[in-house]
């Protein structure tokens, strides 16, 4: 199969509702399984951090969602960038499914890393480098939910969210390097994937759990969204209303 | 496990608070996420109906 004949059936919002309803259960399954299996794993059974006691645990929750935050956005400003470059109206549709999603993670992080800090470092909030960009990510998301309810016109809202997703991107790398670039109180990478990582093993792998987990939780809920997404604005095609009242009408 | 009893798991000696709530707030959101997506899968569903309804009565007048 050519490139553009792929890259034209990925474009068919038709095709991809019929493949994604495929994809939702299996999604659903083992995004619930390594969550709660990874949860219950880190919060029960790993030893507690010989400085941080049980606090540490937090992480299990909060590093999964800081982290596909920022997976979430990247993929929202490549949508944003395909539907520019190419007008393909599902890229379009992709980028607004992921806004709130994104928000809600950004919001999460921010959440449990404060809930965390007030017993390891003293304070919910300090407005340091990491901390500040990561709330910048949440604004970011705020700002795209609001662009696609400012404008009437659906193809000039996508337009806009995404020059604002592409540009927003800039802050990501930011964030993740704000710890190395900056002094902080939060703590640098334990996890690396050039060196040797600085969390203990048995630390580590119920973390890689609740991080799939998360990845594979926010795969289930873009398709979700997307979907609701085609079917609202296929609304009037054939094959959206065979769909949703039946064939025999 | 690696608490000796159910209360300890609770309590953790003093971070208890801070961790279950955390995991109960992350809890309440993700599921809020995927009831809303339920929510307005359903009232597209609903909408669609009433177009088809709508376009079958024009079509038989």
């Amino acid at each position: 199969m050519s490139i553009s004949s792929t890259f034209h059936k990925w474009g068919s919002p038709r095709w991809f509702y019929q493949f994604s309803g495929r994809l939702l259960p299996w999604l659903a399954i083992f995004s619930l399984l390594l969550l709660v299996g990874g949860a219950v794993w880190g919060l029960a059974f790993v030893p507690a951090d010989y400085k941080q006691g049980n606090s540490f645990r937090i992480m299990y929750i909060h590093v999964p969602a800081a982290a596909v935050a920022m997976g979430a956005y990247m993929t929202m400003a490549t949508a944003g960038a395909i539907h520019l470059i190419w007008r393909m109206k599902l890229a379009a549709m992709v980028m607004k499914a992921i806004a709130p999603i994104g928000a809600s993670l950004t919001f999460l992080s921010l959440l449990t890393g404060a809930v965390w800090g007030k017993p390891t470092w003293g304070t919910w909030w300090v407005w340091d480098a990491r901390i500040t960009s990561v709330l910048i990510l949440f604004f970011l998301y705020l700002g795209v939910i609001a662009l696609h309810q400012a404008f009437e016109n659906r193809d000039a809202a996508a337009k806009a969210c995404a020059v604002l997703a592409i540009v927003g991107a800039v802050n990501i790398p930011i964030i993740y390097w704000s710890v190395e670039w900056w002094y902080s109180l939060h703590q640098p990478a334990s996890i690396s994937f050039t060196g040797e990582s600085t969390i203990h093993p048995s630390m580590l792998r119920p973390l890689m759990a609740t991080l799939c987990g998360m990845y594979l939780f926010f795969g289930w809920l873009l398709l979700l969204y997307t979907r609701i997404e085609i079917l609202e604005r296929e609304k009037n095609t054939r094959w959206v209303q065979d769909l949703i009242c039946g064939e025999s009408r | 496990m690696y608490f000796n009893s159910v209360s300890e798991l609770l309590s953790m000696s003093g971070h208890g608070s801070y961790v279950w709530f955390s995991y109960g707030v992350s809890a309440l959101v993700l599921a809020t996420l995927v009831i809303v997506a339920r929510r307005r899968r359903a009232a597209a569903e609903q909408h669609i109906r009433a177009l088809v309804r709508r376009k079958g009565a024009t079509t038989s007048n």
